[in-house]
């Protein structure tokens, strides 16, 4: 057990594909002696080589699409995405030919590539860089896209997304980069099943990546106040392990979706629909959903408007319950 | 039609004397020497010319035919490359069976020449199957149909090759509009960035589907590779003769490290982009005329007849060849079974997804309904 950060345990997830198989090769914008520009690759050129951690030119495309001839010749590329908003150039690489190659070719093609993509906001970065493309992709028939939250699941889900012979859409929280976490190293999780981050039994909170934190504080300012909050690590976002959100709910009655991602037609509008077409006897209210505003991401002094927080995500729980919301108005002798 | 870049004259002046397309083989069947050429096809014998000229006759006859099965109503859709067989088999014969061919969705000559079972080439058009072959098997990649992305694959394939230091070499196909693409360009930046053994192969048939070449390029196509650091070729896409010397020089450079090549074949799309297509409404008649004249396969044939090779021997073979294909492709065609439907779950990934089971279970039951005579007759 070694106590990380997240940028550090992607990288010890990084390091130890190289070194267990020789046909893992990592490619990328400033990957190499820069280490990424979020280090995340830090000192792996200097150890594998530039052959297998390679600088690629700065063409997103480029970097997907000759990946997909190194996996024809039978490598299992890692690419990375420097920043969300930057995987628009590769967007058709990824979901006409990553995602469809297996199923074209009758399952005689194998897409073994992991891209892994820093995504979300709170860093207050300039515009391109705080987005959550992820809905893009859950939309596309034969992508896996997972969403990390803490060092732990990085590293473990990092080697599962590059080991799975299936092509894997990896979004890493860019501002838990630096959060540290223990990470045990023979730690095996199935990449798409859900965790219950924290039981509870009064309300479901389903989310993923950034909003794992902000959902556990949530549920502890819940608590205070007599709510118990189950919080639901979503991890896959496609497949979704239905099941684990289905057998909560169950229990609950109730659920709260958050992610930083817009609401249209998000992870949490598919989340909302199944959970209700499957739990629909069981659910005392409607879900509710706290997300991004429809808008493009904003200027970074407004993000902390735009990004869900836990007032919010309160304001939501109380929704479901039936006490005082925003949505009602509030009583003053309440 | 819409205003080109270049008006004829202009890209007369523009092709200038370096961007002549190289020829070998001149419409009326007399062999051009070319110092530079030559060499790369001195071993040719007359078995391997007259063993050209059937792959020439056969190919024509398979898109013969398959055009035939579309207007019969056998196939959904037909790429025809009445016109670039020269182009399709001068490359496709100089390449070994190691290397491996991403091509775009015309280039069924060069499926022929890989292996490619005749009958393989129909289930994509006849829509029964995603692709018809396992590339592993022929050595070529199932046809990309969005022009372009083909040439990053083969991009990242010679980089494999490279790092397994095997001289395998990877050849991209496309035509003339995908040059307008970026990913065409993304290749060639990141080919000769890594010095990747790969060959891009543009055929120029002058056509991307209405629009004139003209449209896409302002200058010759080979005239851009230079830019990107890779040394290009411009040959006379109907001599199979001075395509295939192109790309065994191509070929060669590459398997001894000596990085990417482009060469553009000039050539022309003697038919319709595709069996839907209507060509009458944009296509120049006096310039179809003209390269009808370059006929691909009449100028190997010619070359042929007055070496005293075109038998009456060689010529049955020939015919009863293209008859024996044709015969295959007709048949293979109409073997085709429909899919099973639950196999629209098949594939998509290569592990399992518990959500797909669900809806495959759900499908199945609802199809099982039909049978049980609940919903009325299923077929």
């Amino acid at each position: 057990m070694t106590t990380l950060t997240l940028a550090k345990a992607l990288g010890l997830g990084l390091r130890r594909a190289l070194e267990d198989d020789p046909r893992v090769v990592i490619m990328g914008e400033d990957v190499g002696t820069l280490g990424g520009v979020f280090r995340v690759t830090d000192g792996l050129q200097a150890d594998f080589g530039a052959d297998r951690v390679m600088d690629m030119p700065l063409a997103e495309s480029g970097i997907i699409g000759t990946a997909v001839g190194l996996a024809f010749r039978g490598y299992r590329p890692v690419c990375e995405i420097q920043f969300d908003g930057f995987i628009y150039p590769g967007f058709d690489q990824i979901v006409a030919q990553v995602a469809k190659l297996h199923y074209r070719t009758a399952g005689n093609v194998r897409m073994p590539i992991t891209i892994r993509v820093p995504f979300g906001g709170g860093i207050g970065a300039v515009e391109h860089h705080s987005e959550s493309p992820e809905a893009y992709f859950t939309h596309t028939s034969g992508l896996r896209v997972v969403a990390c939250s803490n060092p732990q699941d990085g590293y473990s889900m990092l080697r599962q997304a590059i080991a799975s012979d299936d092509p894997v859409l990896f979004f890493e929280p860019k501002r838990r980069y630096w959060v540290k976490g223990e990470v045990d190293e023979t730690l095996d999780l199935p990449l798409h099943a859900a965790r219950v981050v924290l039981p509870g039994t009064d309300v479901t909170l389903v989310t993923y990546g950034p909003l794992v934190s902000t959902a556990l504080d949530a549920a502890a300012a819940a608590l205070a106040d007599g709510i118990s909050i189950e919080v639901i690590d979503l991890r896959s976002l496609s497949p979704v392990d239905f099941a684990t959100v289905e057998a909560s709910v169950r229990r609950t009655g109730r659920l709260v979706i958050t992610h930083e991602a817009a609401q249209f037609g998000g992870v949490g509008a598919e989340l909302a629909a199944v959970i209700t077409e499957r739990c629909f006897e069981h659910l005392e209210a409607a879900p509710a959903r706290v997300t991004g505003f429809d808008t493009p991401y904003p200027a970074a002094k407004l993000e902390e408007h735009f990004l869900p927080d836990l007032d919010r995500i309160l304001d939501a729980v109380d929704r479901v319950l039936g006490r005082q919301n925003s949505l009602t108005g509030w009583v003053a002798s309440a | 039609m819409r205003e080109t870049v270049s008006a004829d004259n202009e890209l007369a002046e523009l092709l200038g004397p370096d961007w002549v397309p190289v020829q070998l083989l001149t419409p009326d069947g007399d062999r051009v020497a070319h110092p530079d050429y030559d060499p790369w096809i001195a071993d040719l014998t007359d078995d391997d010319l007259v063993a050209l000229y059937e792959d020439l006759v056969v190919v024509r006859r398979i898109d013969t035919e398959a055009t035939a099965l579309q207007r019969q109503g056998e196939l959904g859709l037909w790429p025809p490359l009445l016109g670039q067989e020269a182009a399709q088999i001068g490359s496709a014969r100089a390449l070994r069976d190691d290397d491996f061919v991403f091509t775009s969705y015309r280039e069924n000559a060069v499926a022929y020449c890989r292996g490619v079972e005749i009958a393989e080439l129909m289930p994509v058009w006849r829509g029964t199957a995603l692709s018809g072959w396992n590339p592993f098997d022929v050595g070529m990649a199932t046809p990309a149909v969005i022009i372009g992305a083909q040439a990053l694959h083969a991009t990242g394939y010679a980089l494999g090759c490279q790092k397994d230091g095997v001289d395998s070499v990877a050849i991209a196909y496309f035509g003339d509009g995908a040059t307008s693409q970026g990913d065409v360009n993304e290749a060639m930046i990141f080919a000769a960035s890594f010095h990747a053994p790969v060959i891009f192969f543009c055929q120029n048939n002058q056509w991307a589907i209405s629009e004139p070449v003209g449209l896409q390029a302002a200058r010759p196509i080979a005239g851009r590779a230079p830019a990107f650091g890779i040394p290009s070729m411009r040959v006379d896409g109907n001599d199979v003769l001075a395509v295939m010397a192109a790309t065994r020089i191509a070929l060669d450079r590459a398997r001894n490290g000596g990085g990417p090549m482009f060469i553009e074949a000039v050539t022309y799309r003697m038919g319709p982009h595709t069996t839907s297509d209507d060509p009458g409404r944009y296509e120049n008649p006096a310039e179809k005329a003209e390269w009808a004249a370059k006929d691909p396969v009449d100028r190997l044939e010619r070359l042929l007849a007055a070496a005293g090779l075109l038998t009456d021997g060689v010529r049955e073979r020939v015919a009863s060849r293209a008859a024996a294909v044709a015969a295959e492709l007709r048949a293979g065609c109409l073997g085709l079974a429909d899919p099973e439907p639950l196999t629209v779950f098949d594939y998509v990934y290569a592990t399992g997804d518990p959500e797909l089971e669900r809806q495959r279970s759900q499908y199945s039951a609802y199809l099982r309904l039909f049978d049980a005579g609940q919903f009325g007759d299923a077929s």
